[in-house]
């Protein structure tokens, strides 16, 4: 088994710790913008909790019916901080380790959490935009109110944007020198 | 009988042309691009916030400059059924007084706090005439936040005006009374039973609360005006006077026969010792004074008993009198603190006094007489010099900081710009018609921002589109940026302006309360959430518990209500966002509607006088289903046993 170079290995320290700021960080945001809202309305989820206006866009999303948002809607809240933990050890086991397969296998890792997210993040935003109140005041022939995944999307006098925030910026930081580390080790395993 | 004839038609002709021979008016008095220097495009906002008083609506209306648009009414004194201000259970205290309930006055002035003599905007001071009151506004909700009524006053005139770091408002009566224990008096006994009061009150540096420190028994002279010193005459406060003939019949004439009124010098340091010593007698006055707590989103009235007196007779060097020709009305500190400008209204010229040389004479007794013991300075020795044919009627004075006074001249309806140090008049503008206060924003502190100048008219004559006999008061905004001042727009006010006071926006812009926090909200009658919305009868008291959020009232269907109970409707908005008040309103109420903020409750009382189902409703629109929030409530006769149930969104 071959193992790393030193410099590679920091670089899977480094991104090991940089999964840590998602305990302390928004790791993805939802934002709405409508005529009468022209200072937006932003929502940001944390690893545990949701922040922002919240409220307000349950006020202005209840005349369509859809589900009033809260942290009870994401049993995500309570078992994510466990999942983000167990990945940072094994981020800093991967280091320990030092071999090519480790580093293949963290990165793996991370790419299957960051698929695992959004899948999850289409599950919810799906639910969310098709489950409606059937008594709801506002109904429009045809239209669901599903969230965009990633970018914008108009929906009725709304523009919505999603996207990642802060900490998952952070963590894709990691993934990406998780990446630099792969192509170098390919490198100078040809070199040799 | 030709030539007849002849100058017939000459005559004819010379009447036809007449009117092109008239001097131009208005129309030739706006030059250059007045309408882009007043235009604030859509969406923009205002340089400078303008507090206005409101004279005889008793509110102040909050106005930016240099649009001239109006952005609030503002309710302080008088009630108003628009928000239920002095209508809702809340806010009823706000308007008690030691005559009870009082739901309106006159506000004439304005003072906007400063410290170190520059605009802080934290609060603005008005004083209500009629009934002596100063009130205080939290410039954060723009809300009457505090109202302390003044004992032995008559007439609040000479207020609300602040010494530099906001350390006291003052409040000097306009009519002199009988005080103390025996007040049905001869009115012939003026002179020596009429006494003129002049009241300190301390304001509370951290939470803006007042409090009656203390009070000057002065002569039985009417107190018009006053300024306090700044800078350099930081310590001293100036009241102008008129009627020191002491007349109590027809003043127009009895008050106007000495060539020279006074204005009263105070050295209020030297005062706040006295107090500190113990020189001041406790005397018995009721007066209330009333304060909004915003936490609990209500007001709290305390009947207070007795003020602490000074008496300057005996208590010497705290007042001097400084002779001041025919009835001064304004009597303004300039951004230095160095001169007083005495504005008689009745007299010729505008006499600039200097503070350095009216010390110079107190220390060297440099007096032409007393009264009652009180010192009285020679004219000469305080005077710096004289504005020459300045114009008539000169009434107030305000700064650029330029170096630059501007008097307003009510008879010759004008605004006259001169230099306080050479005191030559420099400029003369017209002003349509009888200019009373004028205005520069940060004008009477020691940092003025010069820029635009506001002269408020009495007089409006043809300036807008005629509403019947009543018209509204106008006032002009003025550019004071150059040489000369240049009229720049005319825009009509609510109520009576008399005083006003403008300063920058960014001052406060950023500061404003948006809605309140529902978890701070310490109302006894709040409700957290939906789920506490109720109904509960004490005897023959029904106290509805209700809720309002964009679109419904909880409950929205009530009965088991009689005639003659004391309904009282406690409505918590629970809305969190800005802008989104809710109202309510009731059939057949007899005060007004609420008008409830985010995060705020009110209550409305409500005693059915008849049988039969009220439907209620939300007055503001707040919501694609605004027109959807409402309920009904049954009364039934007096008497009956209808059972008390409340209900919302329930369908049999």
């Amino acid at each position: 088994m071959q193992s790393l170079s030193t410099s590679n290995r920091i670089l899977i320290l480094i991104a090991a710790l940089l999964i840590i700021p998602s305990y302390f960080t928004p790791l993805w945001q939802i934002s709405l913008w409508a005529p009468q809202y022209p200072e937006g309305l932003n929502m940001k989820i944390w690893i545990d909790h949701l922040s922002g206006n919240v409220d307000q866009i349950n006020g202005v999303n209840h005349y369509i019916g859809m589900n009033h948002i809260g942290d009870e809607m994401f049993p995500e809240f309570t078992y994510l901080i466990y999942v983000i933990g167990v990945l940072t050890a094994l981020g800093i086991v991967a280091f320990l380790i030092g071999k090519r397969w480790s580093l293949y296998s963290f990165f793996g890792l991370m790419a299957l959490f960051g698929l695992a997210v959004l899948v999850d993040m289409y599950r919810w935003g799906y639910q969310y935009g098709h489950n409606l109140d059937p008594k709801a005041a506002i109904k429009v022939e045809g239209m669901s109110y599903q969230p965009p995944l990633i970018g914008y999307k108009e929906l009725l006098n709304f523009l919505a944007y999603s996207g990642p925030d802060t900490g998952s910026w952070i963590l894709i930081g990691g993934v990406v020198l998780l990446l630099i580390a792969i192509i170098r080790d390919r490198m100078e395993k040809s070199a040799l | 009988m030709k030539k007849n004839v002849w100058l017939l038609a000459a005559g004819m002709i010379a009447v036809a042309l007449a009117p092109s021979c008239k001097p131009k008016g208005a129309q030739s008095a706006i030059s250059g691009d007045a309408a882009s220097k007043v235009y604030v495009a859509p969406g923009e906002h205002d340089e400078f916030y303008n507090i206005v008083s409101g004279g005889f609506n008793g509110q102040i209306s909050v106005v930016g400059l240099p649009s001239g648009r109006v952005l609030k009414i503002l309710p302080v004194f008088s009630v108003n059924p628009e928000n239920g201000w002095g209508y809702s259970e809340e806010t009823k205290p706000m308007l008690n007084t030691s005559h009870g309930f009082v739901p309106w006055d006159d506000l004439h002035h304005i003072a906007i706090s400063t410290t170190n003599a520059e605009h802080d905007a934290r609060w603005a001071f008005a004083n209500g005439n009629n009934t002596p009151r100063i009130a205080r506004v939290d410039l954060t909700t723009f809300k009457t936040v505090e109202i302390i009524e003044i004992p032995n006053s008559a007439g609040n005139h000479s207020s609300p005006f602040i010494t530099q770091s906001t350390e006291y408002v003052v409040a000097g009566t306009r009519f002199s009374v009988p005080t103390g224990e025996n007040t049905d008096v001869s009115i012939d006994t003026y002179k020596e039973n009429f006494k003129g009061h002049i009241s300190f009150i301390a304001v509370n540096p951290e939470t803006g609360r007042m409090n009656l420190s203390f009070q000057i028994e002065a002569p039985p002279f009417n107190f018009d005006l006053a300024r306090a010193g700044k800078n350099k005459s930081h310590g001293w406060f100036f009241f102008s006077t008129y009627n020191t003939e002491m007349a109590h019949t027809l003043l127009e004439v009895n008050a106007s026969q000495k060539d020279k009124d006074y204005i009263m010098a105070v050295n209020w340091k030297k005062a706040e010792e006295y107090v500190k010593a113990g020189q001041g007698t406790k005397k018995k006055a009721k007066y209330a004074h009333n304060t909004w707590d915003e936490s609990t989103h209500s007001a709290t009235s305390t009947m207070m008993e007795e003020v602490l007196v000074l008496d300057p007779k005996i208590l010497k060097d705290i007042v001097y009198f400084i002779p001041c020709p025919k009835s001064p009305h304004g009597t303004d500190t300039d951004p230095t603190g160095e001169y007083i400008i005495g504005s008689g209204k009745l007299a010729a010229i505008i006499p600039v006094f200097s503070f350095t040389k009216m010390l110079a004479a107190i220390e060297k007794k440099d007096f032409e007489g007393t009264l009652d013991g009180m010192p009285v300075l020679k004219y000469e020795s305080v005077l710096h010099g004289e504005v020459e044919k300045p114009g008539l009627g000169p009434l107030h004075t305000e700064f650029d900081g330029k170096g630059n006074a501007y008097t307003s001249m009510f008879v010759s309806s004008e605004i006259v710009k001169w230099n306080i140090e050479t005191l030559e008049v420099l400029d003369r503008v017209p002003t349509y018609y009888s200019v009373g206060h004028l205005s520069i924003p940060g004008g009477p502190t020691g940092k003025p921002h010069g820029k635009y100048m506001v002269a408020y008219n009495k007089i409006t004559k043809d300036r807008y589109l005629p509403t019947g006999p009543e018209l509204a008061h106008s006032a002009q905004l003025y550019d004071i940026s150059g040489d000369k001042m240049q009229l720049l727009l005319d825009f009509p006010t609510i109520g009576e302006p008399h005083y006003a006071e403008s300063f920058p926006a960014s001052l406060i812009k950023d500061k404003q309360v948006k809605f309140f926090q529902i978890e701070k909200n310490m109302n006894p009658h709040a409700l957290k959430g939906i789920k506490e919305a109720r109904v509960e009868r004490k005897g023959n008291e029904v106290h509805v518990y209700m809720t309002s959020i964009r679109s419904n009232f909880r409950p929205d269907n009530i009965e088991g209500v009689n005639v003659g109970d004391e309904v009282y409707f406690h409505v918590t908005n629970l809305e969190q966002d800005w802008d989104v008040p809710h109202g309510f309103a009731i059939k057949g109420a007899n005060t007004a509607e609420l008008l409830i903020m985010p995060g705020e409750t009110s209550t409305l009382k409500w005693v059915p006088d008849r049988a039969g189902v009220f439907p209620f409703y939300c007055t503001d629109f707040c919501s694609a289903l605004h027109q959807e929030m409402q309920g009904y409530l049954r009364v039934s006769p007096k008497g009956s046993n209808t059972a008390l149930k409340f209900s919302t969104g329930e369908v049999e």
